[in-house]
C-alpha cells in the first residue's frame, strides 16, 4: 500500500524517545534469519549514519541550523544505533563484509532498474559490477583464510563469480567525478535513489576502514586496504551525481524523505515479525523528522517543501535476488571504462588514471593474489562439490 | 522458546533454495577463473615473506626492580633467559584472570538454564571460579619475586588473549546455551591443564623448585576441573540426544 508522506504526520519529534535496553535489544539470528533481513538492517544502518554525517556537515555551515539539527540527529543517532546492533555478536567482520557487499550489489541493481534517469542508471550499473567483484574476492579470502564458505551469509541470492576486476578499478580521482542530476527538473525518486546509494557506499567505505587493520592476516590487510581504497571513489562516483546547487535544507528534507522511503521499503518486505514491527515504528519516526523539516522550510526559506516530495512514496525497494539483471550487466558492461564524467565501452582511459593504475599495482595485487585459480564452490574449495546435495 | 537442538529455519546450507543454488553453482563454474584447484603456495611465500620482515608483536618488559629480590633467585636467573620464563608466567597469569571471569559468566548462564540431573551445581562452579583466582594470586606473587611487574602484559599473554576472545564472546553471549559454554569450557581446561604443565617442567629446569611445586598442585586442580567440565558436557549432550551417559571417572579432587 502506497504511504502518503504529506498527510500522515507520524510521531513528532518531541515523542521520539529509546531506552538503553532498546537500543541493544536482540539481534537477528545470523543462522535463521533471511539474509535479506540482514542486507536491511545493513542497508539502514548506512543510511542512519550517513543522516548523521549530513546533520553535523550542515550544523558546522549554518548557524541558524544548529539546533533544529541537534534535536533531529540525536534522534537519528539511536535510530542508527538501534539498527546497527541488530548485527549479532557470533556474526565476524568478514561475515559483515559478506553481507555489506551483498547489500551493495543488490540494492544497487534494484535501484538501477527503477531509476528513470539514464546517466544516472548507467552510474549504478557500473558501480555495481565493482563491488560484484568485491563479493568475489572476499569469498577467496574467507574460504582460502578461515575454511569458511561465504554462501552460509549469501544463502544463494547472490552470485559468487568475477566483476570488473578490481585490479583495474583503481582510477585517477578525475575519472571518478560524475555529472550530477539537475535539482530543477530531476524526478524526486532519482534524489531519493542518489541519496540511498551513497549513504551505503560510504558506510562500506567507513566500515572497512575500521576493521581492516583488525585482521591480522597480511593478505586481507592489503586485500582491505585495495578494496577500501576503490569504496573511496565510489562514494566520490555517487555524491557527484548529487546537485551540489540544493540548498542546505532541500538537502535535509530529502534525507529525510530517503530516511522515510527505505524504512517504509523494509517495513513491505520484512518475514521477521519482531523487525518488522521495528521498521514500521522507524518509519513513524521518520515522518514526524520529515514534516519538522518541511515546517523549517517554511518558515526559514519561505519554500514550498511539497513542491520538492513526491505525494506518495514511490514503489518500495525491491529486497530480492538480481541475478538475471546482475548477469545481463556483467555480460554487456565488465568491459565499460570511465573518462571523466563519461562511459567508454571501447575501454578507452586516461593516461592519468592508467599511470595511477600502473604505481598502485606496482608491488602486486592483493585481490589478485588472494584468488588466483579461484572457483567458488559450495562447502569451500577444501571439501570440493558440495553441489551434490541438492541434486 | 526454541532450542538450538531444535529443527529451525536455518537457512545457511544450499539445499535451503533448490532454486537458486543451481543458479549459483552454474554462474561460479561459467564465470570463475579456470578451475585450476588452489595454489597455496603463493599466498604462502606472499605471508612469509611478510613474516619474515615483520616485528615482533612486542617484547617482555625489562625489570621492576632488582632491588628486594632475594640473592638465591638472582643466581638462579643467572645464565638462562629469564625474559621466557617471565612470558610464560605472565600468560598463566592473564590465562587465569580471563579464566576468572569466564566461570563467573558462566554463573549467569547456569542462573538462567534449567539444569539437568549430572550437570553442574553453583557451588560446583563457584568452586572452580574461586580455584582459577587463587592461581591467579599465585602467578601474581611468582611474578613479583623474581621482580617482574605483574601487571604487565607480556607477549606471551596477548596472544593467549587474541586466541581467548572468541570464549569471553561465547561465554557472554545471552543466546548461547549453558551446554554451548560448558563445552567451550572444556577447550579453556584442556588448554589449561597442558600449560600448567609446561610451567611445572621449566620452573623444575630453572631450579625453582619450591615453586615449581606451587604449580604441580594448581596443573593438578586444572586436571580435576577438565575431568568435571567433560563429565557435564557429556552428561548434557548424550542427553540431550535422549541417550544415558556412560558413567566418568570421578575426580580425585578440586583442592
Amino acid at each position: 500500500m502506497a504511504l502518503d508522506i504529506l498527510n500522515e504526520k507520524g510521531v513528532p519529534v518531541d515523542e521520539q524517545r529509546f531506552t538503553w535496553r532498546e537500543l541493544a535489544g536482540f539481534p537477528y539470528s545470523k543462522l535463521d534469519d533471511d539474509a535479506f533481513s540482514r542486507v536491511r538492517v545493513i542497508l539502514m544502518n548506512g543510511v542512519e549514519s550517513e543522516a548523521v554525517r549530513f546533520s553535523h556537515a550542515c550544523a558546522r555551515m549554518n548557524r541558524d541550523l544548529q539546533i533544529p539539527l541537534a534535536r533531529v540527529r540525536r534522534i537519528e543517532h539511536h535510530q542508527q544505533t538501534l539498527v546497527n546492533w541488530l548485527n549479532p555478536a557470533d556474526q565476524s567482520p568478514l561475515e559483515t563484509t559478506i553481507g555489506f557487499e551483498q547489500t551493495a550489489i543488490e540494492v544497487t541493481a534494484a535501484l538501477a532498474q527503477q531509476e528513470p534517469d539514464a546517466y544516472l542508471a548507467q552510474a549504478y550499473r557500473f558501480g555495481m559490477l565493482e563491488d560484484f567483484d568485491h563479493l568475489y574476492r572476499f569469498s577467496a579470502l574467507m574460504d582460502r583464510m578461515t575454511g569458511q564458505d561465504s554462501n552460509n551469509i549469501l544463502q544463494s541470492y547472490t552470485d559468487v563469480r568475477p566483476g570488473r576486476p578490481t585490479i583495474i578499478e583503481h582510477r585517477a580521482p578525475i575519472d571518478d567525478v560524475r555529472a550530477g542530476y539537475d535539482r530543477r527538473t530531476a524526478v524526486p525518486l532519482t534524489k531519493l535513489n542518489a541519496l540511498v546509494l551513497v549513504a551505503a557506499e560510504h558506510q562500506v567505505h567507513d566500515y572497512y576502514m575500521n576493521i581492516g587493520p583488525q585482521f591480522a592476516d597480511p593478505t586481507a590487510r592489503m586485500l582491505y586496504a585495495e578494496i577500501v581504497s576503490v569504496e573511496e571513489q565510489h562514494v566520490t562516483h555517487y555524491e557527484s551525481l548529487i546537485d551540489p546547487d540544493e540548498t542546505w535544507l532541500e538537502k535535509w528534507l530529502l534525507h529525510e524523505a530517503t530516511q522515510g522511503y527505505t524504512y517504509w521499503s523494509c517495513s513491505q518486505q520484512e518475514p521477521n515479525r519482531r523487525l518488522r514491527a521495528l521498521w514500521e515504528r522507524m518509519v513513524s519516526y521518520e515522518l514526524g523528522q520529515l514534516h519538522y523539516v518541511m515546517s523549517l522550510m517554511q518558515t526559514m526559506e519561505k519554500r514550498d517543501p511539497i513542491a520538492l516530495l513526491p505525494k506518495e512514496l514511490p514503489d518500495p525497494i525491491p529486497f530480492a535476488s538480481q541475478r538475471d539483471f546482475v548477469r545481463q550487466v556483467l555480460a554487456n558492461e565488465e568491459g565499460m571504462r570511465a573518462v571523466g564524467q563519461t562511459f567508454t565501452q571501447d575501454g578507452e582511459e586516461t593516461p592519468t588514471t592508467l599511470s595511477y593504475r600502473r604505481h598502485m599495482n606496482s608491488e602486486g595485487s592483493p585481490s589478485e593474489l588472494i584468488t588466483t585459480a579461484y572457483t567458488y564452490t559450495p562447502g569451500t574449495e577444501l571439501v570440493g562439490d558440495g553441489a551434490e546435495v541438492i541434486h | 522458546m526454541q532450542k538450538p537442538t531444535d529443527t529451525g529455519t536455518n537457512r545457511t546450507g544450499i539445499a535451503t533454495s533448490p532454486l537458486d543454488s543451481p543458479a549459483l553453482i552454474k554462474g561460479a563454474r561459467e564465470g570463475g577463473k579456470a578451475n585450476g584447484g588452489l595454489d597455496p603456495e603463493l599466498l604462502l611465500a606472499e605471508r612469509a615473506s611478510i613474516a619474515r620482515a615483520a616485528d615482533p608483536i612486542g617484547t617482555v618488559p625489562p625489570p621492576a626492580s632488582l632491588k628486594g629480590v632475594a640473592k638465591t633467585i638472582l643466581e638462579k636467573l643467572e645464565g638462562h633467559q629469564p625474559t621466557v620464563f617471565i612470558d610464560k608466567l605472565g600468560q598463566r597469569l592473564a590465562y587465569e584472570r580471563t579464566g576468572v571471569r569466564l566461570y563467573e559468566a558462566l554463573l549467569a548462564k547456569f542462573d538462567a538454564a534449567d539444569v539437568h540431573e549430572g550437570g553442574p551445581t553453583r557451588t560446583e562452579i563457584e568452586e572452580i571460579r574461586n580455584d582459577e583466582l587463587a592461581h591467579t594470586l599465585l602467578l601474581r606473587d611468582a611474578i613479583k619475586q623474581l621482580g617482574a611487574d605483574p601487571t604487565a602484559m607480556t607477549p606471551c599473554a596477548d596472544v593467549t588473549g587474541v586466541a581467548g576472545s572468541g570464549w569471553v564472546q561465547v561465554l557472554c553471549d545471552p543466546r548461547t546455551t549453558l551446554t554451548q559454554c560448558l563445552d567451550v569450557m572444556l577447550g579453556v581446561e584442556l588448554y589449561d591443564t597442558a600449560s600448567w604443565l609446561l610451567l611445572v617442567d621449566l620452573a623444575n629446569q630453572l631450579g625453582f623448585d619450591e615453586l615449581a611445586e606451587k604449580f604441580r598442585d594448581a596443573h593438578i586442580d586444572e586436571e580435576a576441573h577438565a575431568v568435571r567440565v567433560r563429565g557435564w558436557v557429556q552428561t548434557a549432550v548424550i542427553g540431550q540426544s535422549g541417550e544415558q551417559p556412560t558413567p566418568l571417572e570421578k575426580p580425585k579432587t578440586t583442592h
